[in-house]
């Protein structure tokens, strides 16, 4: 039979960002898939060499929109460890706080479009409002709505006192009920999103393991793989542990997400409950010197920088490897194989984040 | 079928936005970082706010004793405001207002 060459994104409605496909097809069946992209490369590793390493926590925070606050936070870590410096306890509550709210928003966002992919709009319309409340917060604890420039080497700039961590648990316990009376019960039992997402773009363990999937994508596989077991900042004491389905198809993918959304909730109460008093910032003198990488766990999944120092006020280097780029050879084994009509929703179930990933 | 609750309920509810511009939005919670001020009496000119700018929307001119501010290359993150040695910086709740045209602004500095 001959094959037809059809063209997916880069402007595509399910598509947020510009990731191009060039799907091969015989009749309706995906056989090839080309994934392009390129179309949003800023040149940020660049800009990092020429900004000061201070001024770099603005720039790496405006990597992505949606999990700003973990690459400054993987960052800030990672020019920390090269210049020696101890953050104090209460500033690794905080982050952890602050990274399982970027969390919370990354996920929601996503289970929307989902449901927008899917065509149901009243979810996505139902999600996203629950998602103003986690918005809200960020603006209540940082100063920003999404992009919270609250990171610095050395700790953070915004403390949360007792009174606003009583209305942040309000506004948490709001934001579950949220969730739990409309989005949830439709994602986990409507039989329209089971029929479009169970058995599709189906990942094997190995595939996972082998293509180095990352994130929900691997841990939908049954890859027990998170870089919060690692313990970095207060994942010890809040108690994590990594969520993981076996199935391996989207709807897995969806359900560690889903999952995940209410174990970064408790994770954040626990996070405000267990914060120690004390210092939030430290002093830091002096200029990073050697070389260190440094690791944190994002909603897509783990992110890595790569930072050398050379003891000037600048970064010799640093290389930046985001979740979605090590998803995107899972996500070209998953395709091929499928309707062409299920390929929005199985791209759309690795999470790709096509701005993260160029950089 | 299980989104029915929800979808009776906001049948009869209130619109969750808000008609902006015609009505105001929402007031922002304290502490949001919004536009930067300048107090020209308690500046003296020493230029440790452009060098910390990460977004260089600031300028210092010497020779005319002057702070030019452009609130469209602002990214607010009020690192200015925190490092500004004498405090003359400080930071509104409010956003800029949208603009036609891309200005920044000039305020002279006393001597």
């Amino acid at each position: 039979m001959a094959r037809t060459v059809i063209p997916f994104g880069p402007q595509h409605p399910v598509l947020p960002e510009p990731i191009h496909l060039k799907l091969e097809l015989e009749d309706e069946k995906v056989v090839g898939v080309m994934p392009i992209i390129g179309y949003v490369y800023r040149g940020i590793e660049k800009a990092a060499e020429l900004n000061t390493f201070r001024q770099n926590t603005n720039l790496v925070d405006r990597i992505c929109g949606i999990c700003s606050f973990i690459h400054c936070q993987t960052y800030c870590q990672g020019v920390e460890a090269l210049m020696g410096v101890e953050v104090p306890p209460r500033t690794r509550f905080l982050r952890t706080f602050w990274a399982e709210l970027s969390r919370t928003h990354s996920h929601l966002l996503w289970l929307g479009l989902l449901a927008d992919a899917l065509g149901f709009e009243s979810v996505f319309m139902q999600i996203w409002r629950a998602r103003e409340i986690v918005q809200d917060l960020s603006e209540m604890t940082t100063g920003h709505r999404v992009i919270q420039a609250s990171n610095v080497v050395g700790g953070v700039r915004r403390n949360i006192d007792k009174e606003m961590a009583q209305e942040v648990h309000k506004r948490i316990v709001a934001l579950k009920e949220m969730i739990d009376n409309s989005a949830a019960p439709a994602l986990l039992h409507d039989a329209t999103i089971k029929r479009r997402a169970v058995g599709k773009g189906v990942l094997s363990k190995e595939q996972a393991e082998l293509l180095g999937a990352v994130g929900p994508t691997a841990r939908g596989s049954g890859v027990a793989i998170d870089v919060r077991q690692t313990g970095y900042a207060a994942y010890k004491e809040v108690g994590f542990e990594p969520i993981v389905e076996t199935a391996g198809d989207s709807y897995a993918r969806t359900l560690v997400r889903v999952k995940e959304l209410y174990r970064s909730l408790a994770m954040m109460q626990e996070a405000l409950a267990l914060m120690p008093e004390g210092e939030i910032l430290v002093r830091v003198d002096g200029y990073p010197q050697g070389e260190t990488v440094s690791r944190c766990e994002q909603p897509r999944g783990e992110v890595f920088y790569y930072l050398r120092g050379n003891g000037t006020d600048h970064l010799e280097r640093l290389k930046i490897r985001t979740p979605t780029f090590a998803n995107i050879p899972a996500l070209l084994a998953i395709l091929p194989g499928c309707e062409m009509a299920d390929v929005p929703v199985i791209t759309l179930s690795i999470d790709p984040c096509v701005g993260c990933s160029e950089r | 079928m299980r989104m029915l609750p929800t979808i009776v309920k906001n049948l009869f509810s209130r619109p969750a936005t808000r008609r902006y511009p015609f009505k105001d939005i929402r007031e922002p919670f304290p502490g949001y970082r919004g536009k930067i001020y300048l107090d020209p009496n308690k500046c003296d000119l020493c230029g440790d706010c452009a060098r910390v700018c990460p977004a260089n929307a600031l300028e210092i001119s010497l020779e005319n004793r002057q702070w030019k501010y452009d609130p469209f290359k602002c990214i607010y993150c009020g690192t200015c405001v925190e490092t500004c040695p004498p405090q003359a910086l400080s930071q509104d709740k409010y956003y800029t207002k949208p603009a036609a045209a891309k200005e920044a602004e000039t305020i002279s500095v006393p001597v």
